[in-house]
């Protein structure tokens, strides 16, 4: 049962870096739209980043 | 005579260009759907294949989008474009206007270096891909950083490069793809709203993350006092949940202890003081167990019921949160620039809306927003105001008028004295009422609350009892048993039974495209005995279509509709809109002198003759043309709309309009009578119109040309005779019904004023949504009813066998857990 003063410190530790990943999402508003990632996900596409990556690059430099 | 058949004969007969497209029906316009003219050959190249467009703004808005790469938006579209207009040479002057710092100040933010921020605001949004479009191509401007558009509110917030674009490029490159923007200013109470929002977020992450832990080790010493466990272990894990409930309780929890405070010192007992109670009993106990090393432990009721009540708070104030935003939208219409003029009404300049002062004069053009309250000096002109009453019919002003800001001037630009600047026109008067049926906390809440209240009273005594009885019969026990009474009679179960049964509903009837402005209106739902209808925008869909067409015998029907048509594409009147809606788009090229005139129609010379188009005054007061007496017969009794159309002064020919029946009418008045309700019509319309719809729709009992104070008499009637009345209504008119009526329900397209009076307003715009309502309410209830029942005999029943120090104290423990967890599974099922 020694093995359980190990556990309890890993899942301590877990549990710290969950709570401050879900600060910084809320912090990050990633809450704040709960519908958009879903249609934005399904008409991503490849041509188009591609274009705006190299627009991009072009403004930059 | 059938209309399908008078419009495929026109088109037959109209032009031989378009012959082809008409055999496989009616050719439309590939980006906004609308019909495509005959004589017009306009083409976009999409995916390869050639798509008709019907006017040069769509094909330059479809142009750019293919241009721009982004062809995939015409597949993945859902809903038809908005018809798009030229890039006007107004809107590039007014977009520049945003690049003056002065103006900027108002919505602008700075992260750094060059980098500025705005919220646009996007109009003409049908569906995801308009958002995905409007995303993609800002992206792909030069300069632009970021961009990120909301789905829910349809606001994009964007970031660019000051030095390499202007925020005016960016409003312009929006407007080329077909869309509006306009920054706005996310005033306070919105800042708030996201403020609390991310605080409610916080305070549920942490009560959820801590509980699973603290959960985690609870099933360990349950699973302990079960089966054996070592003494250090045991301690170990109490210890352990107590500092991780701490953070739950000191964080998570403070709402709830604040307004527990409130309410106390206001001398009231709230729903919060037996919910802080009853924390701080099952903390304070199980604190002093661990300390002593014996005596149950009740961490894990202590975070479950935080959690699940924070969780049922953070949902409710979110329906109430973007029940609020969807109207809010017509404050965000006000104009953030305007023409000023110098007192001498010589010089124009552009200010920033804010700063005008009573008094001064404004410049307003067609298609401009009026941006204070104010009184006309000079000019006639039509003004939309269904942001701020929902009739879509354009009213005619002159000099000495009021205009009311948010309105919009639709025909001649003219001139306007300020009357009314912010915080006292007429639309922050509105906003006003909107944010006080906010603050308001559903009444149902507070039957709860006093339920709680009255329990939370009986047991303090029941406790005191008990301890006074032990005391004198065992004195050693009196403190344990008060305790155990005390931790079994606490009223997680009760305190969560209304709540989470109501946010399961709200998120619901969201989705189902009702939006529900107080939970009370699920109570009162249920009590309604009649059901009153409004008739216009209600019942039918207040938008008029061409019924009919009654010519002079001299002259054809198709002949008299082309020319109605050439002289109606000049106004911006619903019912010109509705009789091109019948013909498609004409060509206008035989016609010129084209004057508006205000109050009465169109007047233009076509192929040297004078025509004219208008209401039945305008002809025979401006032509001095006789219209036959069978015409005006027929208005009088069948009560229709009518436009008379008139060749110098002879009358060619009658239009009549009729406003169609929603489809679902029927069938809805159907379901209602079925559940046992009485319906009623009541309308301000003439009685022939009122009898047809009630024909039509089943209803027995209507009542026509009432006005809004005889509706609400008619209502208060019914109330007396112990009715409990539902109004379904959508304009200005029927505020006052809405307000008077026990439960009331808005149309979407209604007026803000009906939005703001009603309880529940139909966003979908969908009839058959209101029996739904009843449906869903009628389940609330019962689960509501389930939910306190079970609380109360668990409460009641565990009592008792406390009090004669009968339970075992881990039995307890469980039986507080599951009542809770019984309740917030209970209100689940409604979600399914």
């Amino acid at each position: 049962m020694e093995i359980i003063y190990l556990l309890i410190p890993i899942s301590l530790i877990l549990l710290g870096l969950i709570v401050w990943i879900f600060l910084w999402a809320v912090r990050d508003g990633q809450y704040e739209d709960l519908e958009g990632p879903a249609h934005r996900i399904l008409m991503d596409e490849d041509r188009i980043v591609d274009r705006q990556k190299n627009s991009r690059r072009g403004g930059a430099g | 005579m059938e209309l399908a058949a008078i419009r495929s004969k026109t088109y037959q007969d109209s032009n031989k260009i378009g012959a082809e497209r008409m055999q496989s029906g009616v050719s439309s316009c590939f980006h906004c759907g609308l019909p495509v003219p005959a004589e017009l050959d306009l083409e976009v190249l999409i995916d390869d294949v050639n798509q008709p467009m019907c006017c040069h703004g769509c094909q330059a808005v479809a142009e750019a989008i293919v241009a721009a790469g982004h062809e995939n938006f015409y597949r993945v579209r859902t809903e038809v474009s908005p018809t798009a207009s030229d890039l006007l040479p107004e809107f590039l002057r007014d977009s520049e206007i945003y690049d003056v710092p002065e103006i900027q100040n108002q919505f602008l933010r700075s992260p750094g270096g060059d980098l500025r921020e705005a919220s646009l605001m996007l109009e003409g949004i049908t569906c995801a891909a308009c958002i995905w479009l409007n995303e993609q191509y800002i992206a792909g401007l030069p300069g632009v950083e970021q961009v990120r558009v909301n789905y829910a509110t349809q606001r994009a917030l964007v970031r660019w490069h000051n030095s390499q674009i202007r925020l005016s490029e960016i409003l312009q490159a929006v407007q080329k793809i077909g869309y509006r923007a306009l920054p706005y200013n996310p005033d306070q109470q919105q800042e708030l709203h996201r403020r609390q929002r991310r605080q409610q977020q916080r305070r549920l992450a942490v009560a959820g993350l801590f509980g699973m832990q603290v959960m985690m080790l609870s099933i360990s010493l349950y699973a302990g006092a079960w089966s054996g466990m070592e003494y250090n272990f045991q301690q170990l894990f109490r210890w352990l949940n107590l500092a991780l409930t701490l953070p739950v309780l000191f964080y998570s929890a403070t709402p709830f202890f604040i307004s527990a405070w409130r309410d106390l010192s206001h001398r009231r007992v709230g729903m919060d003081v037996p919910v802080s109670l009853a924390l701080g009993i099952a903390f304070g106990s199980s604190a002093a167990a661990t300390v002593s090393g014996h005596g149950e432990v009740y961490f894990d009721s202590v975070v479950m019921f935080v959690f699940f009540l924070s969780a049922s708070r953070y949902f409710e104030s979110i329906a109430r949160q973007r029940c609020a935003a969807s109207i809010e939208q017509l404050v965000q219409s006000m104009p953030l620039v305007t023409t000023r003029l110098s007192p001498a009404g010589s010089a124009e300049e552009m200010v920033p809306a804010a700063t005008l002062a009573i008094g001064e004069r404004v410049l307003i053009r067609p298609g401009e927003t009026v941006p204070a309250d104010g009184v006309i000096i000079a000019g006639f002109s039509a003004f939309d105001e269904s942001m701020l009453n929902g009739e879509s019919i354009p009213l005619d002003k002159q000099p000495g008028d009021r205009l009311l800001g948010g309105s919009i001037n639709v025909t001649n630009p003219l001139q306007m004295e300020v009357t009314a600047v912010g915080a006292d026109t007429v639309m922050a008067e509105i906003q006003r009422t909107i944010e006080r049926a906010q603050a308001d906390k559903p009444p149902l809440a507070r039957l709860a609350d006093r339920v709680a209240a009255s329990f939370i009273s009986v047991v303090l005594l029941i406790v005191a009892v008990v301890a006074i009885f032990w005391m004198m019969h065992d004195a050693e026990r009196w403190f344990e048993i008060a305790l155990a009474v005390l931790i079994v009679s606490c009223p997680c179960a009760l305190s969560l039974a209304t709540p989470t049964a109501i946010s399961a509903t709200l998120g619901k009837m969201q989705a189902a495209g009702l939006l529900v402005k107080q939970g009370s209106a699920l109570e009162k739902l249920n009590q309604v005995t009649h059901v009153v209808f409004d008739k216009t925008g209600t019942l039918t869909r207040g938008k008029p279509r061409l019924e009919q067409i009654v010519c002079n015998t001299e002259f054809e029907r198709e002949h008299c509709l082309q020319l109605a048509a050439k002289l109606e594409q000049y106004s911006e009147h619903p019912l010109a809109k509705a009789l091109l809606l019948e013909t498609g788009a004409v060509s206008g090229d035989a016609v010129s002198q084209v004057s508006s005139i205000a109050g009465g129609g169109i007047r233009a010379s076509i192929e040297g003759q004078v025509y004219m188009i208008g209401n039945v005054e305008f002809i025979s007061r401006q032509a001095g043309a006789e219209i036959p007496s069978s015409w005006l017969e027929q208005i009088d009794r069948d009560a229709v709309t009518a436009v008379i159309l008139a060749r110098g002064d002879t009358a060619m020919a009658m239009f009549t309009f009729i406003d169609d029946l929603r489809e679902d009418a029927g069938v809805l008045v159907e379901t209602l009578q079925r559940m046992g309700k009485s319906v009623l019509l009541m309308t301000g319309d003439r009685k022939a119109a009122a009898q047809q719809v009630a024909e039509l729709t089943g209803i027995d009992d209507y009542r026509a040309q009432m006005s809004p104070q005889e509706k609400m008499a008619a209502v208060q009637v019914l109330q007396s005779e112990a009715a409990s009345v539902l109004m379904v209504g959508d304009g200005v008119n029927d505020a006052p019904v809405l307000s008077s009526a026990n439960v009331s329900i808005a149309m979407g397209g209604a007026s803000s004023l009906a939005k703001t009076s009603a309880d529940i307003v139909l966003i979908a715009n969908d009839l058959q949504a209101v029996a739904q309502a009843f449906d869903m309410a009628g389940r609330t209830q019962r689960v509501i009813k389930q939910n306190m029942i079970w609380a109360l005999l668990y409460n009641f029943g565990a009592i008792p066998a406390a009090a004669a120090g009968l339970i075992a104290p881990w039995l307890a423990a469980i039986g507080m857990s599951l009542s809770s967890l019984l309740v917030v599974l209970n209100a689940l099922r409604l979600i399914r």
